[in-house]
């Protein structure tokens, strides 16, 4: 059993006030690309929409592209159950993403942005459209060219993955496209775009604002910096914290905890659920070579007291992917349905308890062959719920 | 001309009359009438000559972009998993109470839909829901009763 | 070109051009990757996920036919992995799908049966889920039913008819669990803009999308003995039938078709390639007519371009996308129309034939005929003119069931009456044929010389591109067509509705200026049509092609006018192209329709 690295540790520099926009921004945009380019690498910071891509690898494949058009995009549509910390940097300090998105835009080359904000989101518009104003009377004021422009969205979880997000926001069927090829050269209507996570492009401007060491110093290897979780379920204090990654999920659980944890979801529902035996070896950041069991996460952390039945925490996830998936490929549309309706048959004693074997391989087939993320980890709480809480799913 | 032509025209004009611009055109037909219906899809295709099927196709797509009538109040409760923990059940069974309409209808008098959603992003303050586009937290069969008793009195005034 | 890349595919090495995807790459080695949503006619879709292929040292399978080779690519098309994911793919598709094979008009002809059988998928572990679906079968159209319980959801029929067809009839709808193939607010086929062109059905891997067949009704009128029942078969049926009767692709099979015919029991055996003939000259005359209005008379309410009117689908296309275009059409009824409504006047009176006993059925390759011979115009023989249309499809079914030993019988003439034809008429079948087979006749009805093309092939109309522009020089014509001295007569054709699209926008912009133009709403004309054997893809419509003018060379007379059986028509009983009897029972009128 490894110990954990590192402490639980707070950070503040996300919620810091965000007063010294303007100077970062004129002080960013007079820095010639490469050096911003190889700031970002050099601070490791990986985006925190949950794929964990470099953002400065990101950034600078698409500045390699040769293209007058190129767009650069915020993914605000933060779908994801139990996250809800981009809706919170949004709503306090949107103008650092706004900067982050200009300095973007300077380093490939483009003069429009997007912010896709999901359609439950609504609420934030008038504020921040009031954010893209001062912003862009300040980009006008230096003659700095670049244009933010909120897309909405209209309720569809998929949206979320960045190729269904580009059809969404050329007007279509939000159905994830085949990759390659990918954003950075094939995006938004065909043309190079960056599309990052807003919490990503948040540390950007702590980065910029710092320095890549500042932001290298927190965190270990792997996974540098801090990242904001959305923490909720069972827990005395629900709510959103900047932590350091690399935190044991022992450490989490002391903290935020009830006393009576029993499970964590990591990453909502598409990411992973540890059962309390795994609190102790499981890390939260990258996967790394060294770093063991370490799970990635968009942030999401929601925790299960021994008063929750797991099969219907089980139930409720696969009903939201039946309905969420696209619907396009095979595997995840029939297979959330076939996963959904087989534990409800094991459940009712319909199907025997080897049934549940059957599902198992199921759910690998369908992360080896789904066509996107959401198809593709559906395995992930299904295998750990179905494992960990067998008793609980039969009959 | 319709109300509704004249309020897809003026979308148009704001947007653009691109297939990019389709989301936006039929995001603002639903905040005025709540919920497209064929004549209304049936302008949006004209305007933007698109395929009406495709305007069909994209529209029911997408969960907010409802394709029957709807009440002046839709009210959709979330029922991803924290809400799910936290009650959510019983805001709805309280809300079905009052109303006298179950998931997925609408009252008789058109004011309220009830439906219910994915996760709304607000987990912290489960459960939550959303009227039209506001949105509600930390619910409870009490709060749910004022909140709507407000909108019943809203309404009442308004007429 | 670029540097060629290295891969291996189940371990034999070989060098491909970049780019290429790795199920090109391992079709091009002899290596077979099963397939469902791919379709060599359309973008890919990669949805299906049956293609599934390991990429050795990657976790996650790709989908061949949506992945590029990259250089050193180690590939496996049937790892453990493979198979056991792809055979949970197939028991998924099937969990979803009404496997009910027996009772399915694709029985035999479908690519998921194939599949399952191929792999052996006999048992059904996975829960039904198609009982506690709300599946819908829509049958109201004449020509076409969707049964939602048959459908794999492959989009294959959406983007057939986006990317082929321009139409969208079809498109996806909802998403999730509830995600669908349909039409606009659901509604039946017949009540939306589809124009029945039936090219979604030749591209369904399924029986989602079928033929409304109507092959009993026609057994009962052959059992019936107080009925005449006539066929009339269309230029491209001889040349695809075969293909449903172990024949290879592109083989013509005109004389063992009749012979099939009349051992099923049809009491005349006809030639809708003789009313192939017979539209030139009606068509050819209009042409010339509307030519001269324009021209000598500056009649300025004269519509040119002429556009042809053959091809039913077409016309449904352009009554609801261009209802202000209709005068631009040709009056003349397709040649299955002509025929009908010869059948029950000259043929009944010739044979002295009481009409109401007579049954008119025909083959065509077409599913858009069966909705043409439905339409309340198309009955000026005073009945029903046609009563009955079979697809090639539907005709190959009939012999099969009756037992006929396709590839053994001997070959047969055509009945006479209206069974004679030119190469002119069966060039008809093939995109650019009508232009083809027109401009033989009325560059000689004009000069009195053959049109200057060596042996009468006019090849720049010819061929698979989508639009194909022509003009001819008259020079030195006879007399009466003086007018047209040194005319250049500028024709386009167009095949595929999409195509046609392009083409009436540009007449209509007053960008392109033609006198004439062929329409047909499938791709490569009718031998590509939505009646015709399944598969379908670019290079079987070739082969179909190459057939057709083979066919056409082989023919004594290549020139409708020469038909004698068309100069006997005319001279005992409609006396004239464009006459009154023509007028009557030859042409007919359009009328707008909705695009919405
Ligand atoms: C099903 C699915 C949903 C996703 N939803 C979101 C989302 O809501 N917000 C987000 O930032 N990224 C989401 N992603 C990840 C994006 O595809 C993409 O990786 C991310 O926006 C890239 O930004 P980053 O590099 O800054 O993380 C989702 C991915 C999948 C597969
Ligand atoms: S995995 Fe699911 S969401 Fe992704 S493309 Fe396939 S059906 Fe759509
Ligand atoms: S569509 Fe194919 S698999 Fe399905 S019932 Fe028909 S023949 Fe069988
Ligand atoms: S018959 Fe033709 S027009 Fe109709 S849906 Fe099929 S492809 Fe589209
Ligand atoms: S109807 Fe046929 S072609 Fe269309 S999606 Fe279904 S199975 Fe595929
Ligand atoms: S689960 Fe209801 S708001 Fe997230
Ligand atoms: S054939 Fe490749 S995914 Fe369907």
């Amino acid at each position: 059993m490894s110990t954990p690295i590192y402490q639980l540790k707070r950070v503040d520099f996300i919620f810091k006030d965000e007063k010294d926009w303007k100077e970062i921004l004129k002080n960013s945009i007079n820095r010639p690309a490469h050096e911003l380019i190889n700031e970002l690498i050099s601070s490791e910071l990986k985006g925190r929409g949950g794929a964990g891509f470099p953002t400065g690898l990101k950034w600078k494949l698409a500045a390699e592209v040769d293209d007058p058009i190129k767009y650069v995009i915020c993914n605000a549509d933060e779908g994801e159950p139990g996250t809800f910390k981009d809706r919170e940097i949004l709503s306090k300090v949107p103008l650092k993403v706004l900067t982050s998105m200009a300095v973007c835009g300077h380093v490939i080359g483009s003069k429009e942005g997007y912010i896709y904000l999901r359609g439950e989101y609504f609420f934030l518009q008038p504020e921040l459209n009031k954010s893209i104003g001062e912003f862009k009377d300040y980009c006008n004021e230096i003659n700095f060219d670049f244009t933010i422009k909120i897309f909405m969205g209209s309720g569809a979880y998929i949206c979320g993955e960045e190729t269904a997000l580009f059809e969404s926001m050329e007007g279509k069927r939000g159905e994830p496209r085949n990759k390659p090829p990918f954003p950075s050269t094939f995006g938004y209507l065909g043309k190079p775009t960056v599309i990052n996570n807003v919490e990503t492009l948040a540390h950007c401007y702590t980065i910029f604002e710092y320095g890549s060491k500042r932001f290298y110093d927190l965190g270990v290897q792997y996974s540098r910096g801090s990242k904001l979780f959305s923490v909720s379920g069972d827990t005395p204090k629900p709510g959103i914290y900047e932590l350091e990654l690399g935190m044991s999920l022992v450490d989490f659980v002391d903290e935020f905890g009830d006393g009576d944890t029993k499970a964590v979801q990591v990453g909502g529902a598409s990411g992973f659920l540890v059962p309390r035996k795994g609190f102790r070896e499981t890390t939260i950041g990258f996967q790394g070579k060294l770093t063991g069991i370490s799970l990635p996460t968009g942030g999401s952390m929601m925790l299960f007291n021994s008063s929750r039945s797991m099969y219907n925490v089980l139930d409720n996830y696969l009903e939201f992917f039946r309905e969420e998936s696209c619907g396009q490929c095979t595997p995840c549309r029939v297979g959330c349905q076939q996963l959904l309706n087989g534990i409800k048959a094991v459940k009712r004693g319909e199907k025997n308890a080897q049934y549940l074997n059957k599902l198992m391989r199921l759910t690998e087939t369908m992360q080896y062959t789904a066509k996107c993320g959401l198809g593709q980890s559906v395995a992930n709480s299904f295998s750990a719920i179905v494992e960990n809480f067998r008793e609980e799913m039969i009959y | 001309m319709y109300p509704v032509t004249e309020l897809i025209k003026n979308l148009a004009d704001q947007h653009g009359r691109e297939r990019r611009n389709l989301l936006p055109i039929l995001q603002g037909v639903v905040e005025q009438e709540k919920y497209l219906s064929e004549y209304s899809m049936i302008e949006i295709a004209r305007e933007l000559d698109l395929p009406a099927s495709e305007v069909y196709g994209t529209a029911t797509f997408y969960s907010f972009l409802e394709y029957k009538k709807m009440g002046k109040y839709i009210i959709r409760i979330c029922k991803t998993i924290t809400c799910s923990m936290k009650g959510k059940n019983q805001i709805i069974k309280t809300i079905e109470d009052m109303l006298k309409i179950n998931v997925g209808e609408t009252t008789p008098d058109g004011n309220f839909s009830l439906l219910q959603t994915n996760c709304l992003g607000f987990c912290h303050k489960a459960p939550a829901m959303l009227i039209n586009y506001e949105v509600y937290i930390d619910l409870t069969p009490e709060k749910v009763r004022e909140i709507l008793t407000g909108y019943i009195n809203k309404k009442e005034k308004e007429e | 070109m670029a540097k060629k890349i290295k891969i291996t595919i189940n371990e034999v090495a070989l060098e491909i051009e970049p780019g290429t995807s790795i199920l090109d790459a391992a079709r091009q080695t002899g290596v077979i990757i099963p397939t469902l949503c791919y379709h060599k006619d359309l973008c890919v879709a990669g949805n299906c996920r049956v293609c599934v292929v390991e990429i050795v040292g990657q976790k996650r399978l790709s989908a061949a036919c949506a992945t590029p080779c990259e250089d050193g690519m180690d590939i496996l098309t049937n790892s453990f992995k493979v198979r056991n994911s792809r055979k949970h793919i197939i028991e998924l598709l099937l969990s979803e799908h009404n496997a009910d094979c027996t009772r399915c008009y694709k029985n035999g002809n479908c690519e998921l049966q194939k599949l399952a059988s191929d792999y052996k998928i006999m048992t059904q572990d996975f829960i039904r889920l198609s009982r506690s679906k709300n599946y819908t079968i829509d049958h109201y159209s004449p020509s076409i039913i969707k049964d939602d319980s048959k459908c794999i959801r492959c989009q294959r029929c959406v983007r057939t008819c986006e990317e082929i067809q321009g139409v969208n009839a079809l498109t996806v709808a909802y998403k999730g669990d509830r995600m669908k193939i349909s039409t606009f607010f659901e509604k039946p086929m017949n009540d939306v803009i589809c124009t029945n062109c039936g090219q979604c059905i030749n591209h369904c891997p399924t029986g989602a999308l079928v033929e409304k067949n109507y092959i009993e009704e026609v057994w009962e009128a052959i059992a019936d003995k107080g009925c005449h029942v006539i066929v009339q078969t269309a230029p491209a049926v001889r040349i695809g039938l075969g293909e449903e009767l172990g024949f290879k692709v592109g083989s013509r099979v005109t004389g063992k078709m009749v012979s099939a015919l009349k051992r099923l029991g049809f009491d005349a055996v006809m030639d809708t390639d003789f009313s192939a003939d017979l539209t030139i000259m009606e068509e050819g005359t209009e042409l010339m007519m509307r030519l001269k209005r324009a021209l000598e008379d500056h009649d300025p309410d004269v519509k040119l371009p002429m556009a042809t009117s053959c091809s039913p689908g077409w016309i449904k296309y352009i009554e609801h996308m261009y209802p202000d275009y209709l005068g631009y059409l040709s009056t003349c009824k397709s040649p299955q129309q002509m025929f009908g409504a010869l059948a029950k006047t000259y043929y009944a009176k010739a044979k002295n034939l009481n009409p109401a006993k007579i049954v008119s059925v025909s083959i065509m390759p077409c599913t858009a005929k069966k909705f043409e011979s439905n339409r309340p115009e198309m009955h000026d023989s005073g009945f029903r003119d046609v009563d009955y249309v079979l697809t090639t499809r539907e005709l190959a079914i009939m012999i099969k069931q009756a037992g006929i030993d396709f590839m053994r019988l001997e070959d047969m003439s055509f009945d006479s009456l209206m069974g004679e034809s030119t190469g002119a008429g069966v060039i008809f079948g093939a995109t650019g044929g009508v232009m083809e087979a027109a401009l033989r006749t009325v560059y000689e009805l004009v000069t009195g010389r053959p049109v200057p093309f060596e042996n009468l092939n006019i090849t720049p109309v010819r061929g698979m591109d989508g639009v194909k522009e022509a003009s001819i020089k008259i020079e030195s014509p006879i007399q009466e067509w003086a007018f047209l001295d040194g005319v250049e007569l500028k024709c386009a054709v167009a095949h595929g509705l999409i195509n046609a699209k392009k083409v009436m926008d540009s007449i209509i912009s007053g960008e392109s200026h033609y006198h004439f133009v062929e329409f047909m709403a499938c791709p490569g004309g009718c031998l590509g049509g939505g009646g015709q054997p399944i598969p379908t893809n670019p290079e079987i419509r070739r082969k179909r092609a190459e057939a057709i003018y083979a066919e056409d060379e082989g023919m004594p007379l290549r020139k409708s006018h020469q038909n004698p059986e068309i100069l006997k028509i005319y001279n005992d009983f409609l006396l004239k192209p464009m006459g009154e009897k023509s007028h009557q029972l030859l042409h007919t009128k359009y009328s707008p329709r909705k695009r919405f």
